[in-house]
């Protein structure tokens, strides 16, 4: 168990400090269900090689960033797993260097004939252990690639070396089964049309008696001007649904019909966490098809943060063009883009005070931070959030600005690792976040800290106790904004 | 016969650099870059990238945020390389351009600096037990190598003082095909056999990190996704053994 320090200690090298970290790997029928062997092939070696030889081919960055690091060790200290666990293997460096050592023995003249001096490996059993272990300790938050003077982003060697995984019979359980319920049901969660409903009919029920006013959840309700694709932890999770019920006052008080997808019920994308272009495209082929069947002329994004990384950069590539949607919005559009053009309008009657019982900071996640942009200058994805949280708080207070922005620290749980069977690595890898969390809550009374992301949510509610917090502290930035929407008879 | 092994030599490693590296770059460029992958927040306008390249190529932007130690010493290094590799032009240039002659003192306080900045990140590379773990025996070689390069071209400056009127009447025999005799002096041996293995290993080691900064797909994209519709460029180069997915919107009804 981490120990929270004043300020974050770059931890000693501990080889092999988390040598026995791994998730499960995903059974047969899983493997099956997504076109990869169902177990570890026998000719293992030659597949791997081929697929990796395959890869290489396809992704410029791939062979780019095999070759370029010249070991400097600037993204050495930069990882919030290495910052957690002091494993070395966690460093960006030498998680890519797992995949280097044998680009290396196998692809490059100066590994096939000298790889003792340049540290190439055999592709051997001990390594592929390691890929296993290692590429899944990854949360492919892109903080190093900040800070590589080559723009080496891990995150591409992490997705390379998963999708080799898988295709030599070791994906990863948690991630291969959630997908597998997306092409089957429509979402993460598995949750089919009917309780999707019951669910939204309890929201309006609750919402109603709670302010008094009847706030709407429709469902595949066709001609809606906007489709809201959210992920669907969203539907019942703590704190996330408080999220949904923001987003569906601020649709009501600012009159846009909308609905969501009983289809295409999920936001989040995991093709992008096992680095399948393939997978990633199928499950967003859901969503096209859902705004198309429902004649929708807007997409709006719930929050999530990977999801957002994948509508925002990869959509227009894998499923676009959005020529059927209204050309006046960007599509697709992130709810917070939306909630903070209805606020510049003046559409929304806010009330700040009812959170003057919070004093608030914002959690930037990864993904929205460092792979996505909202608004229309860079950097939007930072000041957009935070305006929207000071129009409807009158306490914010930012954490450290070498944990936000750009900078900021993933909370431990993304990219794929979102499951108990990490519990350890999730907990060690959210110290980073967690003491620039307690030096604003010590230094300022911080009592909460609000996120646009539907892993950190469930992340943080989970370790937050661990770390002695209280796990309520973690909340939407659409409940902040629901709660300051004043609802009155004029609406 | 010591100045046609060196002519040889010469010809040979920089046919080996130039040669080696325009394949290894083209190789890259024939690569699909399938997905908008830009570290954010990232320019908007081609013109915003070429600015953000050039402040990784001339100030190491991103390496200032990362560490300011390798930066520094990492700068001092490039920097006071690049005012060396200038000096060294007047052995190409006849006659010699004048802005070359204008800055031959630096050619000697450069010199120590680069030394200076290389000892500090070999220093580094040593001390630091992160930056030792991920250090190969190449590594640790490459920063040995530059070293004897830069000391022994300080040597010949300050110490052993060579026949630079024959050396470079030699250089420029190469460039004309007119071999002229090389000065036999053991320093200036030492360092042009160094700067030949440098050359041969360039392209195949990671000193390809020079050129390759341009193609780093997380730094060189412009961050449009929504604007531009950005296709992976799979279609024609994929392999045939392989399904190629779909790009085009499907008709629908």
């Amino acid at each position: 168990m981490p120990v929270i320090t004043e300020h974050l200690q770059v931890p000693r090298v501990q080889p092999d400090a988390m040598a026995e970290t791994k998730p499960f790997v995903a059974k047969a029928e899983f493997q099956e269900a997504l076109g990869f062997p169902g177990k570890l092939v026998d000719n293992w070696q030659s597949v791997a090689l081929d697929k990796m030889s395959e890869l290489l081919g396809k992704y410029r960055a791939l062979p780019v960033f095999l070759d370029a690091c010249v070991k400097c060790g600037a993204c050495t200290d930069k990882c919030h797993y290495y910052l957690g666990t002091g494993d070395p293997k966690n460093m960006p460096v030498a998680r890519q260097d797992l995949m280097r050592n044998v680009y290396r023995r196998y692809f490059t003249v100066a590994g096939r004939y000298f790889p003792k001096l340049v540290g190439a490996q055999d592709l051997t059993e001990s390594v592929l252990e390691d890929w296993y272990r290692y590429y899944h300790q990854c949360s492919e938050c892109r903080r190093c690639s900040v800070y590589c003077p080559f723009g080496i982003d891990t995150a591409e060697i992490t997705m390379a070396g998963r999708e080799i995984l898988a295709s030599v019979g070791l994906g990863q359980k948690y991630a291969n089964e959630i997908i597998g319920k997306v092409h089957k049901i429509g979402n993460n969660l598995g949750l089919p049309e009917p309780a999707l409903a019951d669910t939204l009919t309890g929201l309006e029920e609750e919402v109603e008696e709670d302010i008094g006013v009847k706030v709407r959840f429709p469902l595949d309700e066709a001609g809606a001007d906007v489709l809201l694709v959210t992920p669907s932890a969203d539907f019942f999770a703590e704190p996330h649904v408080d999220g949904l019920i923001g987003y569906a006052k601020v649709f009501h008080q600012a009159g846009i019909r909308w609905t969501l997808s009983s289809y295409a019920s999920e936001a989040a994308n995991f093709g992008i966490f096992i680095g399948n272009y393939d997978q990633m495209q199928k499950v967003a082929e859901r969503i096209r098809q859902a705004a198309l069947d429902l004649g929708v002329r807007r997409i709006v994004i719930g929050e999530c943060g990977h999801a957002w990384r994948v509508a925002y950069s990869y959509w227009n590539t894998l499923i676009g063009p959005f020529d059927f949607l209204d050309t006046d919005y960007p599509a697709p559009q992130h709810v917070c883009e939306m909630t903070y053009d209805l606020i510049q309008r003046g559409a929304l009657t806010l009330d700040p005070s009812a959170n003057d019982n919070k004093i608030v900071t914002f959690h930037d996640s990864c993904n929205v931070s460092r792979g996505s942009r909202m608004g229309s200058i860079p950097g939007g994805q930072f000041t957009l959030p935070r305006e929207i949280i000071q129009a409807v708080c009158n306490h914010f207070v930012d954490m450290a600005p070498e944990t936000t922005h750009e900078q900021t620290f993933c909370c431990g749980g993304g990219g794929g690792l979102l499951t108990d069977d990490l519990l350890e690595l999730r907990v060690k890898g959210a110290l980073p976040r967690v003491t620039a969390l307690k030096q604003v809550v010590d230094n300022h009374g911080v009592t909460h800290m609000a996120a646009i992301c539907a892993i950190c949510k469930s992340q943080f509610s989970k370790v937050l106790p661990i770390y002695g917090f209280d796990m309520d502290m973690i909340v939407s930035v659409h409940q902040l904004v629901g709660d300051a929407l004043v609802f009155d008879s004029a609406h | 016969m010591l100045t046609a092994i060196f002519a040889i030599g010469l010809y040979l490693a920089v046919l080996v650099l130039v040669v080696g590296t325009a394949f290894r770059l083209v190789h890259y460029v024939r690569i699909p870059v399938p997905l908008v992958i830009p570290t954010t927040p990232a320019p908007i306008t081609r013109t915003g990238v070429v600015a953000r390249l050039l402040r990784e190529v001339v100030f190491f932007e991103s390496l200032f945020k990362g560490s300011k130690w390798t930066w520094l010493f990492g700068w001092i290094f490039h920097f006071a390389m690049l005012m060396v590799l200038l000096e060294h032009l007047r052995y190409v240039s006849e006659p010699v351009w004048l802005w070359i002659v204008a800055i031959q003192w630096i050619g000697l306080y450069a010199g120590i600096a680069m030394c200076l900045g290389l000892v500090g990140l070999a220093v580094r590379r040593v001390l630091v037990d992160r930056i030792r773990y991920i250090s190969a025996p190449s590594d640790h070689l490459m920063l040995l190598l530059l070293v004897g390069i830069g000391a022994s071209g300080v040597g010949m400056k300050v110490f052993w003082h060579t026949d630079i009127v024959a050396l470079k009447a030699f250089v420029i025999g190469l460039i004309r095909f007119d071999w002229q005799p090389l000065p036999g002096d053991p320093a200036l041996l030492v360092h042009l056999s160094l700067v030949i293995v440098l050359m041969l290993i360039f392209p195949f080691s990671k000193l390809l990190h020079a050129p390759a900064v341009f193609f780093s797909p997380t730094r060189n994209m412009v961050d449009t996704p929504r604007e531009h519709r950005h296709v992976s460029g799979w279609e024609e180069t994929r392999t045939s053994h392989r399904k190629v997915a779909s790009h085009e919107p499907k008709p629908r009804g």
